[in-house]
């Protein structure tokens, strides 16, 4: 079981708050002692999703190891808004490398740390989606295929963000980047491209490998705890909206993450030697409509010159992620269904 | 030991006894047998603590070397040609994060046309990177010359590869004497790092730096290079006292107390053009030879005292720059300022040519008629480059240069099957 | 300084033979160097391996250009490579086959060097005989030992089993020393009717 039972909820949310629960329960962020592996001050954008993943993602990790992590960071925004020189937000060891050796970086980290017989002291790498999922390919799935004893993390925002907001393989259909535009007869990015990294991570065979989204710290922090229970290479792929990139408001960012969940759009689930063993279940099923209108990089899908066509076949995306990991429980197809308890 | 060893092994063997802790390297030819060399003996046991990661990529490899040193775990890699291409950003990251690193680079030419055999353009390639590139004579030298680059790069932070030529000195079985254990113990001691992650101290490594202070740090990288220039003597100086061997250092000069003429090479070419130039000197020509064993940092001062009295400098060498001429006269030019000296560029050997000795007494003795341009390339078939001319010039689908070139090559040889 | 160039077919151990050879002089106290042409090495195509011997230091890095003995480790390379190139008058050449030179259509050699220097061994039959494979290589080393006095039999023997491990090294030394015997006999006999 990955998650801990939850017996309440706040009334008009979905977040289950800290103060209802024992201490045991309660999450990293909740604690005043937490880390705060990347400290105030870094000079990320407001509502940023990614600063915001690293900080949980690093403080449970470190919770986890008992305050032992070395962190390789890939170029990218992560990179360059927590270290404005001359400052550091990083409490913890810190190496930046280059955009895409990332991987191979952090295994060779974890291969000294071998040697000079500390492998008490684990590893993370960690990229947006571009030093992950295009540049970093070829390293992470060296990484992958040695099994390297590296946790790594893409924080996967859809896009080139730092650079000014172009497409990456991990940018969906139909939106809008600097190098998708929206003209002709396809605006935005094309349909029948793309990667998949949890699914190719999968297929390496590692021993674990998870999604999961800003918005439910709960489960990410326990993903971040099970992760440093195995050895090798591992993957977790964390969804972090960019309000600037996305076009959606800063304030937005927890509410927009929780939407691509509960479309299915982002499927969340773990597995461990390229099985799936849990899937994060859809609450609310909700049409991926009111996701994207959130977001102005889909704005071009509504309004003036609306096109529902492309709307059907994002909604067609979807409904395949929901079948394909079954994000949907029977009898769970109606909206605003109560629930008393989230299941593991 | 003395032993009858391919030079590959030799370093093999050598690198082994300096405690690398990690590494990491891609297959290329001519670097394999090193690499493979080495693998054994971590197999083996022969080295533990010792990781070896085979890396996807020779961009993977150096990535690695430098997340292992930055861990403050002695990093040792290789490559060549297209391998040294694909890992040069992270090449220059290496030398701007001051990490001592160690790599052998057996010297390949670089494509395209793709040429496996040996020259000095990987080298060139990354001159300016930061790092430190001293070339190896014989294979002796090259074995040597690799402990005394843990023992630089550490000293000064700084990562150093150690040049020997692809399958001419690698693949070459010659006499070697093998240090020891002990010996290399005590001449290289356990790395003491400048910089190092550490849980209980963390520091943030790698940090961008903008137009306020990036001058500064790369200056401060120039000034370390220049203290190697007072290291590197001193530690073969002490490297010799203690072995007898006079392998490293800045240059070597062979003759030239009294030469007119001086012939300035890297490499192992230099051992080909001595036996020249003893030939020459029997038929009366004053001539010497200047070895260049520190690429970087330039000798300068060095390169000037030793040719200050030669009247005409020979400078050959197995690259250039396309387009405009000698990489290793350039310097060698530059170094030479308001003197008046005549400078000779020649470049040779390129992508594998062998540089005979009797092609070079022939070199020798036309440079000592003055009959030489200021830019030869030695042995240059002049036919084969016109007919290629002329085929462009008469029509513009002339197709590949190289294929045509090889198939003009080829022609004669296949009329002759019998 | 003595040369030595070695030219047979890539899988033939054209390269090995050059490296073995350079080990026994060094264990004799020579100073040695052995290298290849390092051509694009595949199994049957043309390959060509160098072995200087000397008592001083050997600086040159050049392919040997004039060779005091040339091996011939496949007769089919007859015809197609330039084999005798700037081989010294009084230089050696030693065939493997178990045919003549006039057989093989060489006889012209014998006007070109000298006849006591010019010798051909079924080398690739001896290994046959002795290893179980067509590898000649160490069986024409021993030949060369015989023909040109540039290495012992011993020195070969030894440097052939530090190469190869165990009964494969025995039974390779042992070609080695058929090969020597035959080419004994041989150089006798050609000089024993030289003088007739």
């Amino acid at each position: 079981m990955s998650k801990r039972p939850i017996h309440f909820y706040q009334v008009g949310s979905f977040a289950v708050g800290n103060r209802l629960l024992s201490d045991g329960e309660r999450t990293v962020q909740s604690d005043a002692s937490r880390t705060n592996s990347i400290d105030s001050g870094h000079r990320a954008c407001q509502g940023c999703g990614e600063a915001l993943g690293a900080r949980y993602a690093l403080d449970a990790a470190m919770r986890a190891t008992n305050n032992r992590v070395v962190a390789v960071n890939a170029t990218g925004c992560l990179e360059v808004f927590s270290t404005p020189y001359p400052e550091t937000s990083w409490r913890i060891p810190w190496l930046h490398s280059l955009f895409g050796n990332a991987p191979a970086v952090a295994t060779g980290v974890a291969a000294a740390l071998r040697v000079k017989g500390r492998s008490d002291v684990r590893v993370i790498g960690q990229a947006g989606d571009g030093g992950t999922v295009d540049i970093g390919f070829g390293a992470l799935s060296g990484m992958f295929e040695r099994n390297d004893d590296v946790l790594f993390i893409c924080y996967d925002n859809e896009g080139y963000m730092n650079t000014g907001v172009q497409r990456s393989a991990a940018t969906p259909p139909a939106a809008r980047t600097a190098t998708t535009d929206v003209v002709g007869p396809q605006p935005g990015n094309a349909f029948g491209q793309g990667k998949d990294l949890p699914r190719i991570a999968m297929a390496h065979d590692v021993a674990y490998v998870a999604t999961a989204t800003v918005a439910d710290l709960h489960d990410l922090e326990a993903k971040v705890e099970r992760a440093m229970h195995f050895r090798g290479a591992r993957y977790l792929h964390i969804l972090v909206p960019c309000p600037l990139g996305w076009g959606s408001d800063s304030s937005e960012t927890i509410h927009v993450a929780r939407l691509a969940k509960e479309t299915g759009l982002f499927p969340v689930f773990e597995a461990e030697y390229g099985v799936v063993t849990s899937v994060s279940k859809i609450r609310r099923v909700t049409p991926v409509e009111e996701y994207l209108k959130l977001q102005r990089r889909f704005a071009h899908l509504f309004g003036k010159n609306p096109r529902p066509d492309i709307v059907t076949h994002l909604q067609e995306i979807a409904n395949r992620n929901i079948e394909r990991y079954g994000l949907l429980d029977e009898g769970n197809a109606h909206p605003r269904h109560a629930r008393t308890e989230v299941e593991a | 030991m003395l032993e009858q060893i391919e030079g590959s092994r030799a370093v093999a063997e050598t690198v082994a006894l300096c405690r690398p802790e990690v590494v990491c390297a891609y297959p290329i030819s001519p670097q394999t047998h090193i690499i493979e060399a080495v693998g054994v003996m971590v197999k083996e046991g022969r080295l533990a603590p010792c990781e070896f990661i085979n890396v996807e990529s020779e961009f993977a490899a150096m990535s690695v070397a430098i997340g292992a040193s930055a861990t403050g775990a002695r990093a040792y890699t290789a490559t060549a040609s297209q391998g040294l291409l694909y890992m040069i950003e992270a090449v220059y990251n290496a030398a701007g994060l001051g990490l001592p690193i160690v790599m052998t680079l057996a010297n390949r030419a670089i494509g395209a046309p793709i040429n496996i055999w040996n020259d000095h353009s990987d080298a060139m390639a990354v001159r300016d990177s930061g790092w430190i590139q001293l070339f190896a004579e014989t294979n002796q030298e090259a074995a040597d010359l690799h402990v005394q680059a843990f023992r630089l790069a550490e000293e000064l932070s700084v990562p150093v590869m150690v040049c020997m030529d692809g399958f001419i000195l690698t693949h070459a079985v010659e006499g070697v004497d093998l240090l020891d254990q002990a010996f290399v113990d005590s001449f290289l001691p356990p790395y003491d790092l400048r910089q190092v992650l550490d849980v209980e101290q963390p520091v943030s490594i790698g940090a961008m730096v903008g137009p306020e202070a990036f001058e500064e740090v790369r200056y401060l990288a120039h000034l370390r290079q220049l203290e190697a220039l007072d290291h590197i003597p001193a530690i073969a100086e002490e490297f010799a006292a203690m072995t007898g061997r006079h392998s490293g250092g800045l240059i070597h000069t062979y003759r030239t107390e009294d030469a007119t003429t001086i012939v300035v090479a890297m490499g192992s070419v230099l051992g080909t053009i001595k036996d020249a130039v003893d030939i020459r000197r029997e038929a009366g020509e004053s001539i010497g030879v200047v070895g260049i064993t520190s690429f970087r940092p330039f000798p300068s001062t060095q390169v000037r005292e030793a040719l200050r009295h030669a009247t005409q400098v020979v400078v050959l060498e197995k690259a250039f720059s396309i387009g405009h001429g000698g990489i290793l006269a350039t310097d060698v030019a530059m170094a030479l300022r308001g003197t008046d000296c005549v400078i000779r560029e020649v470049v040779a050997g390129l992508g594998g040519r062998p540089i005979t000795r009797q092609s070079l007494e022939r070199l020798f003795y036309r440079v000592e008629q003055g009959e030489l341009d200021s830019l030869l390339f030695l042995d240059l078939d002049v036919d084969v480059v016109n007919r290629e001319v002329e085929r462009m010039r008469s029509t513009r689908h002339s197709g590949p240069s190289a294929e045509n070139v090889l198939r003009d090559l080829g022609e004669p040889r296949v009329g002759q099957v019998s | 300084m003595f040369q030595v160039r070695i030219h047979g077919r890539g899988g033939q151990g054209v390269v090995t033979a050059a490296e073995i050879l350079s080990v026994a002089a060094f264990d004799e106290g020579r100073q040695a160097q052995a290298f290849p042409s390092f051509g694009s090495e595949r199994t049957g195509a043309p390959v060509v391996s160098y072995c200087r011997i000397d008592d001083r230091e050997i600086r040159t890095r050049e392919p040997v250009m004039a060779p005091d003995a040339v091996i011939v480790q496949d007769v089919t390379l007859i015809n197609q490579v330039d084999l005798f190139s700037g081989l010294s008058p009084v230089g050696y050449i030693l065939i493997n086959t178990s045919r003549s030179f006039e057989e093989l259509g060489l006889a012209d050699l014998y006007s070109r060097f000298a006849r006591t220097h010019l010798a051909t061994c079924p080398a690739t039959d001896i290994a046959l005989e002795h290893v179980g494979r067509p590898l000649p290589n160490a069986a024409l080393l021993g030949a060369f030992a015989a023909l040109t006095g540039e290495v012992t039999l011993d020195a070969v023997r030894k440097a052939i089993r530090d190469h190869f491990a165990g009964p494969v090294g025995e039974r390779n030394a042992d070609a080695a020393s058929a090969s020597f015997d035959v080419i004994t006999k041989f150089t006798l006999e050609v000089a024993r009717a030289g003088t007739n």
